[in-house]
């Protein structure tokens, strides 16, 4: 897939909290998207993990707390996978 | 198809009320993509599809000792995709205890068709995990027998409170034994230990009907122990296992769900070019198509291999091809790579007819519904037409390298079974005596010289944990000869044979051809002078040959001798069992009642009698006289 890893993230965000694709944004968070409780979050750390092939530490869980942050944790991780 | 396409082309459908074409794509997405992320889009999908769509409900309770939240969407989505639809009920983290023993816990309450007991070696046995002491060898026997002990009693107390099927995971073995390789130098150490308690997992799974073993360890091992394990997670939110191998265990479930739901195939019908060998026969010639110990040809051996532990296991095998018949069947001969010969299948189509007619023909030429068809056949088209014309049939779909064909015949679900009749293992024999006798009805002229030349013999015996089985698997799929299409599982049947007003029995019918096993099944209720037909039925095998009324015969006597005077049963009809409509009007019932059920059927028994074909020798044992 050649998608950025932003689009990637939104769309899987999308399809874990049951809500319409498109309309997750890079501030989207627990605290304005209301299907997002601890299990969703749960169900999507996991989705990241199987479609990038991750697998994240708990410092990283702590502070996904909204799509921005998981960008940034995710491009961080493939980074330094690639170095 | 990329996924994102697919999902957009999946709503376009849906929007677009073309619902056949739509399931399929959502099928072909989850067989694309299994992830969290799909799961989640196919459970909204079909939620929103599910009042037009014809599922099966079914009901799974999982008592557990780790986190299984995340897998509930994935074994949904797998479950819709295969016609299900599934309710979930999960307990508190390690309440299976309590939920067992409390006849009016939630558990019970859910009234569950499957209950998954998941506990992990950790949980349970945590002395056996982590810091193994290979010099306490009395605490080690006596902690192996404490944990063998308590699952005989929760399976015991589980089957007091519920008839629902039970799945037990086994203990998982550590990544690595506490005492390294010296665990392998001992009889007692610690992989032994966990072995010994799933051995006897295994033998109370035995002797326990409805209760089955589901394989934690190996599986773990099969997917790799080192990397099934996420232990981040595990001290976080109690999930042991890695985001990879959620699907894993996923699957093991949905393999014990195809049978426990009846989704499966009886009938494997296979294509040749391509598939059953390498290249195509008409044109390489037999000494050209690719078949043997060496790669490519080792790939389609393998093949062949897993389709005979498949008919090991009870399932029919039937050829499809567009090839010249005599060419094909001289290469299944006398080729020297073939494993598979001739004899192993029991219907034949090889001709340049369509597919879809010829697989029409097979399943009506081998008794069965479409919907107990699989296709193997290596060219998308020909599955696509198939598809098209026959959705109902299963489709494998085979990966275009050779070496993955065994793999994924293997991997689908659709041919597990949980248990094995002796009918099963034998079936293919049988159907290759069928075609005997239609041969010798061709042959022989009148009717009734066709039945005397068979010489048959019904046997006729109160249903016994040895035929229980297959008895149960007679009440679940028969559909033609069915009179009341009443369905039990094993536990019921089990029930009602310990009852003092039924009775259960069933029939074995030979002939000079061979035995065509058990094949006939009979629930009596007796009330005081009047004794109730509640099931009977016949196995599509033996339709058309007057052992049904050797059987009813059978049951007249027997209802007169225990003290009734009148024997009554329904005629419930079905989309499917016409063939028993005139089953008691032709053997002098009356009809007495009818109602938007169907028809109540009476027998006066001082009256009347219903004799037993003088071509049938009838053979009453164990007391069912």
């Amino acid at each position: 897939m050649s998608l950025p890893v932003a689009d990637r993230v939104r769309a899987i965000a999308a399809d874990v909290l049951e809500v319409p694709a498109g309309t997750i944004r890079s501030d989207s968070s627990p605290q304005n998207v209301a299907p997002w409780d601890s299990v969703h979050h749960l169900n999507l750390v996991l989705a990241l993990e199987q479609e990038f092939g991750v697998q994240f530490e708990p410092q990283e869980i702590a502070t996904m707390t909204d799509i921005e942050n998981i960008v940034s944790i995710l491009r961080r991780r493939l980074n330094d996978h690639c170095a | 198809m990329i996924a994102s396409d697919m999902r957009t082309k999946i709503d376009r459908l849906i929007s677009a009320g073309q619902l056949g074409e739509g399931l399929h794509f959502l099928s072909r997405l989850w067989a694309q993509e299994k992830s969290t992320a799909t799961a989640s889009f196919l459970v909204s999908r079909f939620e929103r599809l599910r009042p037009q769509l014809k599922l099966l409900p079914y009901r799974v309770g999982i008592l557990r000792s780790f986190t299984v939240e995340p897998m509930v969407p994935l074994l949904r989505a797998a479950a819709f995709c295969a016609g299900i639809d599934l309710q979930v009920y999960l307990s508190d983290f390690n309440a299976y205890v309590q939920e067992i023993v409390d006849p009016s816990s939630s558990l019970y309450e859910f009234a569950a068709d499957a209950v998954i007991l998941a506990i992990q070696t950790r949980d349970i046995a945590p002395a056996l995990w982590n810091s193994f002491s290979l010099l306490e060898r009395e605490r080690n026997h006596a902690l192996v027998a404490q944990i063998t002990g308590d699952f005989g009693n929760w399976v015991r107390e589980f089957r007091r409170h519920s008839r629902a099927h039970l799945i037990i995971h086994n203990l998982e073995q550590p990544v690595a034994p506490s005492a390294g390789i010296l665990d392998g130098q001992s009889a007692e150490g610690q992989k032994a230990a966990i072995e010994e308690i799933n051995r006897e997992l295994r033998a109370l799974c035995a002797e326990q009907v409805g209760v089955y073993a589901l394989d934690y360890d190996a599986m773990a091992a099969r997917h790799g122990r080192a990397s099934w394990h996420d232990e981040y997670k595990w001290s976080t939110v109690r999930l042991p296992i890695a985001a990879p191998n959620l699907i894993h265990l996923v699957n093991e479930w949905v393999r014990f769900l195809h049978p426990l739901t009846g989704k499966v195939a009886k009938v494997l019908v296979t294509d040749l070019d391509n598939t059953l060998w390498g290249g195509i026969l008409g044109e390489d010639g037999m000494d050209g198509i690719c078949l043997g110990s060496e790669y490519p040809g080792s790939a389609f051996q393998e093949l062949h291999r897993v389709l005979i532990d498949l008919q090991q296991r009870g399932i029919v095998l039937a050829i499809c091809s567009k090839n010249n018949r005599t060419e094909a069947l001289e290469a299944l001969q006398n080729h020297p790579g073939m494993l598979l010969k001739p004899n192993h299948f029991a219907a034949v189509r090889i001709n340049w007819e369509e597919k879809v007619q010829n697989l029409r023909e097979l399943a009506a030429e081998l008794n069965v519904g479409i919907d107990a068809l699989a296709l193997l056949d290596d060219s998308p088209v020909e599955r696509e037409q198939v598809r098209r014309a026959l959705p109902e049939v299963f489709l494998i779909d085979l990966p275009s390298e050779p070496s993955q064909f065994a793999c994924a015949v293997r991997e689908s679900p659709i041919f597990e079974r949980l248990v094995l009749s002796s009918e099963d293992a034998h079936r293919s024999a049988m159907y290759q005596a069928q075609q005997e006798r239609q041969q010798l009805q061709q042959a022989v002229s009148s009717r009734e010289d066709f039945y005397r030349s068979l010489q048959q013999e019904a046997e006729i015996a109160p249903i016994t944990k040895a035929t229980l089985a297959r008895a149960a698997q007679l009440i679940k799929k028969t559909n033609q000869f069915n009179l009341t299409n009443q369905r039990y599982t094993e536990q019921q049947i089990l029930e009602l044979a310990a009852s003092r007003d039924w009775e259960c029995f069933s029939m074995r019918v030979q002939d000079r051809f061979g035995d065509n096993g058990l094949v006939g099944v009979a629930l009596l209720h007796h009330n005081c002078e009047m004794c109730e037909v509640d099931t009977f039925l016949l196995s599509c095998r033996v339709i058309g040959r007057t052992v049904e009324t050797a059987f009813l015969a059978f049951l007249v006597e027997h209802a007169w001798a225990r003290g009734a005077r009148r024997l009554q049963g329904w005629f419930v009809p079905s989309s499917k069992n016409a063939a028993a409509e005139s089953f008691y009007p032709r053997h002098g019932f009356h009809l007495v009642e009818q109602n938007a059920k169907g028809g109540l059927w009476s027998l006066d028994l001082a009256q009347q009698v219903v004799a037993c074909p003088e071509w049938i020798r009838l053979v009453i044992r164990n007391g069912a006289e």
